[in-house]
């Protein structure tokens, strides 16, 4: 990376220090303002840096697990990196799922690892690990330092490849004895970094800017398929956004990642995409005519079975990564670039061609998808006697929408469900594991959320089953005193896997079962939080305002409907106009292939 | 390796890469992570002053795998540049191989009267023996071996394809 004022007094820039500090100088000049991390002996110099210092905050987790996951949290709430440190060996181990998980879901992470020293590097030292062998496959990019020197470089380097073009986890390997011995560090021209090799994409190319205007503007049943992409651009890029689907009129409709981009209550707005994804926008996705693909990637739980996905349309697809365009799906015309930049660029080209969307092809198209919105395909009945989760989220939205809201969520049809009925109006507000779909991501996460927003409400839509998974960080939510609420739609089940049984394997529920729960309210009270039970539709609206007055860490146990199945749903192998329907009979529904049975 | 990803013709796709530690760690489990083919690999430094070294990769699939591979490569963080040989223009391609043969009597006579036709070097011999040095396309090499099959082919090692571009430009 250069980018060093090459003109600058070398005194004022260049100073003498251990890579421990180099360390936390490099961290405090990238901004950082917050560390989630644990200790252990191959990090025990940078601790020692961090003690010494009042400008970067550390986090202990419980975890190393956790500390990825809030990290994720904190970057996705705020758009800023998020920083972890953790030991040499169990501690990188530990980290990995976390690393995955932000690669799948391209959020910029750094996470510095401790390592045995140098010269016992490949000797199996104690708690040693080939961490970068383990973990090039799960990073954007890693990096071994192995020169004191170059620690001050390689930090601003993968600040810079973490957060620019397709964003992700960056691994730093610090060897101890690097840490310990002195080096030079010098500050570089941030503005100005340029990388060796690595160049980001920015801007589409014009003429196929022009292409897709034109397109956009030709189309009878057009949609705009939107993804985490825009997320990652940025609040400007979801306002551009907001413009450009205002300017058109057209529908538009989003995938899990890309939830808020554009709000859910806008009446252009169908719902969300995929496997849960509503009727009318699984239907529009597959009857229409041009498909206005922007920051998402054609994943399998999009697209179902791919050779009917949208067979008749013309594909636009908008993304800053090359690789994602054509991987799945073979489109019409793949534009390479920031989405956001991009955006832009087609609302200049729509304006300067003068193009209008063709109001009576519109009118028919619209109609259309009234008459699937009218299916009301997400429909429950509340009853008297046991809370519907469906509806406990419901309520949960209509008492926290108007408050300063943050959700995270861990994996299931309690995730599934909070992404169909909590209503996101604003980009940044919805955290969850997408991509890798990691159970007891949702806790960690929020705690990541709440150090960034200490004044903002933080909801965890959680499941009985995955808050076990990392329900230790409950603890660092209590020594953090942050106030969060778990909100636990607890079934007794493992929900979504029971549903699959249910309808791919015969009922057969192997092992599925939420046998020897805890008492969550008692284990609340054991932490130093406070617990909640939450059972009657009756009571249930007190209950959560009763939650949300708490100032203080809440754990509800919200118990709700056992059996009740997450629908619409796409079932695996099949088209998008396929879909199982809540009260379809069994006979009714789309059978399942061979093909279908071996996809996850 | 799914059959879908090896259907499809070979193309020789070179890599410059900033020749930092573990940049070809980085290349190979892309294509073993992805489960795309390789047939063959070199790798060598080509630019010492600016740390630059170069991975010819003969692969194989569809024109969708392709691309895919071609983008995956130019994602990498070190990687400079990527050109698909096969797809990009006229190359020329070469390989390098040691090929030992032990034979006696009239094969042994008929060995180097191949390897005189193919310009292949004896670079060692023993009463019984040759190792010979073959140069030229993986399709010259190929034929040459299974001349050598039937002659007493004892051990063969193959440097794998480089290529580069025939024309003026420089990638
Ligand atoms: C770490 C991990 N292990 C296993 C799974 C597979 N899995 C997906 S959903 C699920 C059940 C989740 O149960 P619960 O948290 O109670 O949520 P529910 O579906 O009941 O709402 C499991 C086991 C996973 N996603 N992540
Ligand atoms: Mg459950």
């Amino acid at each position: 990376m250069s980018g060093t004022a090459q003109d600058s007094d070398q005194n004022e820039t260049t100073e003498t220090l251990s890579g421990a500090e180099i360390l936390i100088r490099a961290l405090t000049d990238q901004g950082v303002d917050v560390i989630f991390g644990y200790p252990g002996g191959a990090v025990l110099p940078i601790y020692d840096a961090l003690f010494a210092q009042n400008n970067i905050r550390h986090v202990l987790v419980r975890q190393e697990g956790g500390a990825v996951h809030a990290a994720e949290g904190y970057a996705r709430s705020t758009g800023k990196p998020g920083v972890v440190l953790v030991t040499s060996g169990p501690g990188a181990t530990n980290a990995v799922t976390g690393l995955t998980d932000a690669m799948m879901d391209s959020i910029p992470i750094v996470c510095l690892t401790g390592q045995v020293a140098s010269h016992l590097i490949g000797n199996d030292a104690f708690q040693e690990a080939d961490t970068i062998g383990i973990t090039r496959p799960c990073t954007k990019h890693n990096y071994l330092v192995k020169d004191t020197d170059e620690m001050g470089r390689i930090v601003h380097e993968a600040f810079y490849v973490a957060t620019q073009g397709r964003p992700g986890p960056v691994v730093i390997d610090l060897p101890k004895d690097i840490c310990v011995n002195q080096g030079v560090y010098e500050m570089p021209d941030l503005d100005n970094l340029q990388h060796k090799t690595y160049r980001p994409p920015t801007t589409g190319k014009e003429s196929q800017i022009a292409e897709a205007v034109a397109l956009m503007a030709g189309a009878k049943r057009p949609i705009f398929y939107t993804g985490g992409g825009l997320i990652n651009s940025g609040p400007e890029a979801c306002a551009k956004l907001r413009e450009l689907v205002k300017l058109t009129g057209y529908p538009i409709t989003s995938t899990l990642m890309g939830l808020g981009a554009f709000p859910a209550s806008d009446d252009q707005f169908v719902g969300m995409l995929g496997m849960h994804g509503t009727y009318e926008a699984n239907n529009a996705m597959h009857d229409c005519d041009v498909m206005i693909c922007l920051g998402a990637r054609f994943d399998d739980r999009i697209t179902g079975r791919l050779d009917a996905f949208s067979p008749g349309s013309t594909k636009i697809h908008v993304d800053v990564d090359p690789s994602s365009i054509n991987k799945n799906i073979s489109v019409d015309l793949g534009i390479v670039g920031d989405v956001g930049q991009v955006i832009e660029q087609m609302l200049a080209g729509w304006n300067k061609a003068g193009h209008q969307p063709d109001q009576a092809a519109a009118k028919d198209w619209w109609t259309t998808i009234q008459r699937w919105r009218s299916r009301d395909c997400l429909a429950f009945e509340q009853g008297k006697d046991v809370i519907k989760p469906q509806h406990a989220i419901q309520r949960l939205y209509e008492l926290t929408k108007d408050r300063d809201t943050y959700i995270t969520t861990e994996v299931g049809q309690h995730q599934m469900w909070a992404a169909q009925f909590y209503k996101f109006e604003e980009p940044n507000r919805w955290m969850t594991s997408g991509g890798l779909g990691t159970m007891g991501y949702g806790l960690p996460a929020a705690v990541g959320v709440q150090i960034a927003h200490p004044e903002s409400l933080v909801v965890d839509i959680s499941g009985e089953a995955s808050f076990m998974m990392n329900i230790q960080e409950i603890a660092t939510a209590v020594q953090y005193r942050l106030p969060l609420k778990v909100f636990i739609l607890n079934n007794r089940w493992m929900g979504m896997v029971r549903q699959w049984q249910e309808l791919l394997h015969g009922s057969r529920y192997a092992e599925t079962y939420s046998e020897a729960l805890p008492d969550f309210v008692k284990l609340a009270e054991c932490f130093g939080a406070t617990g909640m039970v939450m059972e009657d539709p009756a009571s249930l609206d007190d209950d959560i305002r009763k939650m949300l007055d708490i100032d203080g860490l809440v754990i509800a146990d919200v118990r709700v409907a056992k059996e009740e199945n997450c629908f619409p749903m796409v079932p695996s192998g099949a088209a998008h106009n396929e879909m199982i329907m809540a009260g379809n009979k069994a006979a009714e529904s789309p059978k399942v292939t061979d093909d279908g049975m071996a996809l996850v | 390796m799914s059959d879908e990803t090896n259907a499809g013709p070979k193309h020789t796709i070179a890599v410059l890469v900033d020749n930092e530690p573990g940049v070809l760690a980085r290349v190979v489990g892309l294509f073993s992570g992805r489960g795309y083919n390789i047939d063959s690999l070199t790798v060598a430094e080509v630019d010492a002053r600016r740390d630059r070294s170069r991975i010819n990769i003969v692969t194989s699939g569809n024109e969708m795998i392709i691309d895919q591979i071609r983008a995956q490569l130019e994602r990498l963080v070190p990687v400079f540049n990527v050109v698909d040989l096969t797809e990009d223009g006229p190359s020329v391609e070469r390989e390098l191989a040691l090929i030992k043969v032990v034979a006696t009597g009239e094969n042994r006579i008929e060995a180097l009267r191949v390897a005189d036709i193919f310009r292949a070097r004896a670079v060692d011999s023993t009463m019984g023996s040759f190792v010979f040095e073959v140069t030229g396309d993986s399709g010259k090499v190929n034929a040459f071996i299974d001349l050598m099959e039937p002659l007493g082919l004892a051990e063969v090692s193959r440097t794998g394809v480089v290529a580069i571009a025939r024309g003026a430009d420089a990638m």
